[in-house]
């Protein structure tokens, strides 16, 4: 492949725009947390952890850590003006109750009836680890996706069936890779975006589902960060 | 006259059983109440049941009860944390048992158990392999799991500050599990940095009330 793919940040920015002003929003851990970097441009979202946090701010200057205010991923972060504190039978009402408007979630695998698969592997070496994300799989309004189209080793993320544990079934509503923007639905996969230069074939063959396209397909063009 | 105050740590965990369920709070390190589960340690009860949501990281607090073999089962939603390696190394050698919760029904479960209810429908795991062998019911078109309410024989919770009443506000995110811990156990037993008197307290700012507690003792710093 010749074409440049997206950064991660262009990835988490792509993320962004999708985000309405006023948004609750959960961030799962690893590259969605990105996506709290990027959003701005006069909107207000109010950022939720699930260990009880509505209103986090960004990380605090070396030396300024506070332990005991800390995200999902165990880092320390602060304390938006706003912001409040509440507990975890409480946080997690906020994720299964349907009151957090968007989730950004990482995977390593999503089907086309948008299963989501991101807690487990087949790898027996690791105790089964699952955290929140079933709650928040099943309760987000909306779950959007973002992933790397393919393993480090080529093999696709976007499947008809996945082959590891479910997470939860029928979720999915948009994936966003270094490739392309993608729409799951009752008609499968649907590419809305796709980075510039790359051709349908080209991405069909690093999908393990067919592909349909929208009418007329966006182009990502990565910024160079 | 109520006053739930204890002079020490030992004294807070004194009775504990061999073979209780011990509901420990935290996320990640905080809101962990290390003291009192080292008071534990020292106290010396076995073959115990721990509900937490970490399996504890190095050498402190729920990773040093399983280093030292007191630990039968736990039940908690993410074992995997860095630095987890005694929960890791126990449980590849088959000596600890694991019951997986997803997170929000980990505490839901607490919390049924100290609301009085006999369990719950949830959609959380009801596609997943944490749903075999538990009831399955179509609610609203969409399938739930039931899920059994976890009543613990003790609660160690980490606070901020308490009255003798047993009155509770947290720290920060510190907070996390120990509300509903707190409510879901026979025997309530938390540390807090500070006692107040009782009247220093916001009532409109009080998190736990103190009917939910039994013991307070207090570790500074």
């Amino acid at each position: 492949m010749t074409v440049a793919p997206l950064s991660h940040a262009d990835m988490a920015a792509r993320v962004a725009q999708d985000i309405p002003d006023g948004s609750y929003v959960n961030l799962g851990i690893g590259m969605p947390t990105l996506v709290g970097d990027v959003v701005s441009d006069g909107k207000e979202i109010v950022f939720h952890s699930e260990n009880g946090i509505l209103g986090f701010g960004p990380a605090p200057a070396p030396g300024e850590e506070d332990w005991e205010l800390i995200n999902a991923g165990k880092q320390p972060v602060t304390l938006a003006t706003g912001g409040c504190y509440f507990h975890h039978t409480d946080s997690f009402m906020m994720m299964r109750g349907g009151h957090i408007d968007v989730t950004v979630l990482g995977a390593f695998q999503v089907s086309e009836r948008g299963d989501l698969a991101n807690w487990a592997t087949d790898d027996a070496h690791l105790p089964p680890a699952v955290g929140g994300a079933m709650d928040l799989a099943v309760g987000a309004k909306r779950v959007l996706v973002l992933m790397m189209h393919t393993t480090p080793d080529g093999r696709p993320k976007l499947l008809q069936e996945c082959s590891y544990p479910l997470t939860a079934a029928a979720v999915v509503h948009r994936v966003y890779t270094e490739l392309a923007v993608i729409d799951v639905g009752p008609a499968g996969f649907v590419v809305r975006e796709m980075v510039a230069g790359l051709s349908r074939e080209e991405l069909q063959q690093r999908t393990a589902a067919p592909l349909g396209f929208a009418d007329e397909v966006g182009v990502l063009v990565p910024s160079g960060r | 006259m109520i006053d739930k105050r204890v002079a020490s740590l030992a004294d807070a965990v004194e009775g504990v059983a061999d073979g209780a369920i011990v509901l420990v709070g935290g996320f990640g390190a905080a809101g962990v109440p290390v003291e009192l589960v080292h008071a534990l340690l020292e106290q010396g009860a076995r073959d115990l049941t721990i509900v937490t949501n970490n399996a504890g990281a190095g050498e402190t607090d729920v990773a040093a009860l399983i280093r030292e073999g007191r630990v039968r089962k736990i039940i908690c939603s993410y074992p995997r944390s860095a630095g987890s390696i005694w929960f890791e190394e126990f449980y590849r050698a088959g000596n600890i048992e694991l019951e997986l919760v997803p997170q929000g029904t980990l505490s839901e479960r607490m919390r049924a158990a100290g609301a009085g209810l006999g369990g719950f429908f949830t959609p959380a795991g009801a596609d997943s392999l944490l749903s075999r062998g538990k009831e399955i019911r179509v609610i609203a078109g969409r399938r739930h799991v039931f899920e059994e309410p976890l009543q613990g024989d003790v609660a160690l919770v980490k606070a901020e500050r308490a009255d003798r009443w047993g009155n509770l506000v947290y720290n920060k995110a510190a907070r996390n599990f120990g509300p509903t811990m707190a409510t879901a156990a026979t025997l309530s037993v938390v540390q807090v940095r500070e006692f107040v008197e009782l009247g220093d307290l916001d009532p409109e700012a009080v998190v736990t009330p103190g009917i939910f507690v039994d013991r307070v003792v207090e570790v500074a710093g």
